[in-house]
């Protein structure tokens, strides 16, 4: 009953959230919008009893990736500038898009019926954490993604830090 | 506890306003926030089906982090080319990113 409000309160917020990270002019206020999302994000992984992604999402997507879009929103924009309308002359067909996508997306869950899916009555581990920090490093388990995931990671640092570096001539520009 | 069908609606109408926000928007950065969206979207799904299908065994799991690891990746990769595209024509703006157009 409560896991139910809870369910459906997080989910009103976070769509209106993310309602808000795509309409408002304001970017910043779109930033905003998207860090709601992602906390709300991390209350539904709550509630699906991942408690080790909660809080990698909550340290990841909210602590990193959405202090880097606001630093990137306010490094791209000149000072005093009036935030013009966002939105390309294409909008609506945007939405319509979006809009079949959703629709098609909501008869295929329809078609299916998920709910004759019930919980796995074993439920999860008490040292599912645990399991997890094992499996990745587990020859017979995850090593390889891992160890891929962590050379993509690392050329991902060296390729951002090169180009938004932009060489010497950049930098004495930026100088002055 | 709450019914699958629940979350994968929840997760397809965020994936929807984040398809949305990729296509209509104009700014590079508010592309991105669209992006993350439809990434999250599809971390809910990933731990939703993990949840009532798997929950003993760890796959899910470590498909959830490797989407982290991606996504953190895409991101840094993705800003500072548009902070290179900014400093080269004085917009982030896609509309204005035309060289390529014939």
């Amino acid at each position: 009953m409560v896991t139910t409000f809870v369910f459906v309160l997080t989910a009103a917020v976070m769509l209106v959230a993310a309602l808000i990270a795509v309409l408002k002019d304001n970017l910043v206020h779109a930033a905003m919008g998207l860090v709601v999302t992602l906390f709300g994000t991390a209350v539904l992984f709550v509630l699906l009893e991942s408690y080790f992604l909660a809080v990698a999402q909550v340290v990841i997507y909210v602590g990193a990736i959405a202090i880097l879009i606001v630093f990137s929103i306010m490094l791209t924009r000149r000072v005093g500038a009036h935030w013009g309308r966002q939105t390309n002359a294409t909008w609506p067909w945007a939405l319509l898009t979006a809009g079949v996508l959703t629709v098609l997306f909501a008869l295929m869950v329809r078609g299916w019926d998920p709910d004759a899916v019930l919980p796995a009555a074993a439920g999860v581990p008490e040292d599912i954490t645990a399991r997890l920090g094992a499996a990745l490093v587990d020859p017979n388990g995850y090593v390889v993604p891992f160890e891929v995931a962590s050379v993509l990671l690392l050329a991902a640092l060296i390729g951002a830090v090169y180009v938004a570096w932009g060489g010497r001539k950049a930098e004495k520009e930026t100088q002055g | 506890m709450v019914p699958l069908s629940w979350y994968l609606i929840v997760a397809a109408l965020l994936f929807g306003i984040g398809v949305y926000g990729v296509l209509a928007r104009k700014n590079a950065v508010a592309i991105l926030i669209g992006l993350e969206l439809m990434f999250n979207a599809v971390l809910v799904n990933v731990l939703a089906f993990w949840r009532y299908l798997q929950p003993t065994g760890t796959a899910g799991l470590v498909f959830a982090v490797v989407i982290f690891a991606v996504a953190a990746a895409e991101v840094a990769v993705g800003l500072a080319l548009f902070i290179a595209v900014y400093r080269r024509f004085g917009s982030s703006d896609v509309d204005d990113i035309n060289l390529l157009k014939w």
